[in-house]
């Protein structure tokens, strides 16, 4: 569904240049979650903006649905870290869902069914004449999610979005996009620095490397499909998922790892 | 611990209200006294309380009424015009930067020009009438709302047109959905700016142009061949009455409309 083939990225030119993807590739297949974590700033945001089409990358293929992906493509919605910035302050929580659908053109009636089943699958009925300012952190980031449901993607690309939040409702909101991901079949790519929230989501984890950032592997996540908080995170099997995606991320096998200089010194 | 228990004092709408009335009761007391004491001559400062009943008898003076509905009629075309003009404007110069740079050294040179000093050039090109102090108020209401929508623009959350282009809009649309409403507030305050601005440009361009009518008007009629003071302190007690309902009434508008912008606050 969606394909990344040797992408790679240099920020800026000539003796300023700073290769910060060096090679990526991997693909994301419907129905899946994917989660691809790494060291902080190893370049996720960077990759993720490319795949959206926000930006392009200055090498590789990349396609969604079999098209090459110059612009933003249709069939894809984004939830930021930053749902502070990403919701629009002035809109209540229903306009706030129903902004990305006015020009699909949709019955009245079509619309506001979108609206209001995205509504209960966040848990937010009864707050839609709320403004944002008016809401947690987590409700926030519950809105945003809806508006993204709302607007029917074919994939759902998630930029580290419970990072903001605390613990707790970090918790229900990881939850919340497994309960998604099943109610809608939803393909999603997730990215995140947090080790236990990528195994915990994903059914497959893309290991990436330090910049300049290559994947350093792909492993499969065999945990059952009901996951629990408590029961998921005590299953050994997890735990030694986690161990091993932490250990990769420290320490990744790979003959083309460039030794950090201070580490010669 | 103390066990005494501090009473917050509160410091609500009502005892501000309150101390205001009293400075302006006192300011008032001592005019009145200044006149009727004949420390300063009648002619030049009347009492006060003859000032304040030619003041209420203005108030209900048709002839006077209409003098108040032709400059609030050239304050309102004027005011509707620039924003008309400057919030477009400001929304599309704010939002590229080539256009911007392009056009501000135009902005640059026009901007410090007081319109005060435009009046006998419009004078010239418009007359003496409503179409004159239509152009004064226009050129100067433009300025506080174009460059506040700029800065308004400026500082539309990045994030937020992140989002809309993921949601495939195109950039007119982001221009109208997202920059337009997000810089709204502070091109509001630029409007109320310049209401202030064009109400004081209007009654100076009638008073420098001699208009057929107007408040400015009234108060050159009134003053001019050893008029009555007292009239003319009135006329000028109305216009500053009107400056304060105007201003009064548009930050009523801006909570009603921007109350979402609490959060900004912080």
């Amino acid at each position: 569904m969606l394909n990344i083939e040797h992408l790679t990225h240099t920020y800026g030119t000539g003796a300023k240049a700073h290769l910060a993807l060096k090679d990526i590739t991997f693909a994301v297949e419907p129905g899946e979650l994917v989660s691809i974590v790494g060291p902080s700033g190893c370049g996720k945001t960077t990759l993720l903006r490319t795949m959206a089409g926000l930006m392009r990358p200055t090498g590789g293929d990349l396609t969604f649905l079999g098209n090459e992906i110059t612009s933003v493509p249709e069939g894809l919605a984004m939830v930021f870290q930053d749902y502070r910035g990403s919701l629009f302050p002035w809109l209540s929580v229903e306009s706030n869902v129903r902004f990305p659908l006015k020009r699909l053109g949709l019955s009245k009636a079509d619309l506001d069914a979108r609206v209001s089943e995205s509504l209960v699958a966040v848990g937010l009925t009864g707050f839609e004449d709320r403004f944002p300012f008016q809401l947690s952190g987590g409700m926030q980031q519950r809105v945003a999610i809806a508006r993204a449901l709302a607007y029917r993607p074919k994939i759902l690309l998630m930029d580290e979005p419970f990072a903001s939040v605390d613990a707790q409702t970090r918790e229900d909101l990881e939850d919340l996009v497994l309960s998604v991901k099943k109610k809608f079949n939803m393909t999603i790519l997730f990215v995140t620095h947090d080790i236990d929230e990528s195994v915990y989501l994903a059914d497959r984890v893309v290991v990436l490397s330090k910049p300049p950032t290559f994947v350093v592997t792909t492993l499969d996540i065999p945990l059952s499909d009901n996951r629990d908080q408590i029961e998921t995170k005590e299953d050994p099997e997890f735990i030694r998922l986690r161990g091993e995606v932490a250990r990769l991320i420290r320490h990744p096998k790979s003959d083309d790892v460039t030794i950090p200089v201070a580490d010669v010194a | 611990m103390s066990a005494v228990a501090t009473v917050p004092v509160r410091r609500g709408v009502t005892p501000k209200v309150t101390r205001g009335l009293i400075g302006v009761a006192v300011l008032l007391i001592l005019a009145e006294s200044v006149s009727r004491l004949g420390i300063i001559p009648g002619n030049i400062l009347p009492p006060m309380s003859r000032v304040l009943l030619d003041t209420a008898g203005l108030i209900v003076d048709p002839e006077f009424l209409h003098d108040v509905g032709s400059t609030l009629t050239a304050w309102a075309i004027g005011l509707g015009i620039a924003i008309l003009v400057a919030v477009p404007l400001g929304l599309v110069l704010g939002s590229f930067r080539i256009a911007y740079e392009a056009s501000s050294a135009v902005v640059e040179f026009m901007r410090p020009i007081p319109s005060v000093a435009l009046i006998p050039l419009a004078i010239l090109v418009f007359g003496q009438g409503t179409d004159m102090k239509i152009a004064l108020v226009v050129y100067a209401s433009l300025w506080p709302i174009f460059f506040n929508t700029v800065y308004g623009v400026r500082d539309v959350d990045p994030v937020a047109k992140e989002t809309a282009r993921t949601f495939r809009l195109s950039r007119v649309g982001i221009l109208a959905r997202v920059s337009l409403p997000y810089a709204a507030p502070l091109a509001a305050t630029g409007v109320r700016i310049s209401a202030a601005i064009a109400l004081i440009v209007t009654i100076s361009a009638e008073l420098l142009a001699g208009s057929a009518s107007g408040i400015g008007s009234y108060i050159l009629r009134i003053s001019s061949g050893g008029g009555d003071t007292s009239l003319v302190f009135a006329g000028t007690i109305v216009a500053g009455l009107l400056g304060m309902l105007i201003n009064f009434v548009l930050v009523a508008i801006e909570r009603k409309i921007f109350a979402w912008k609490k959060e900004g606050v912080a």
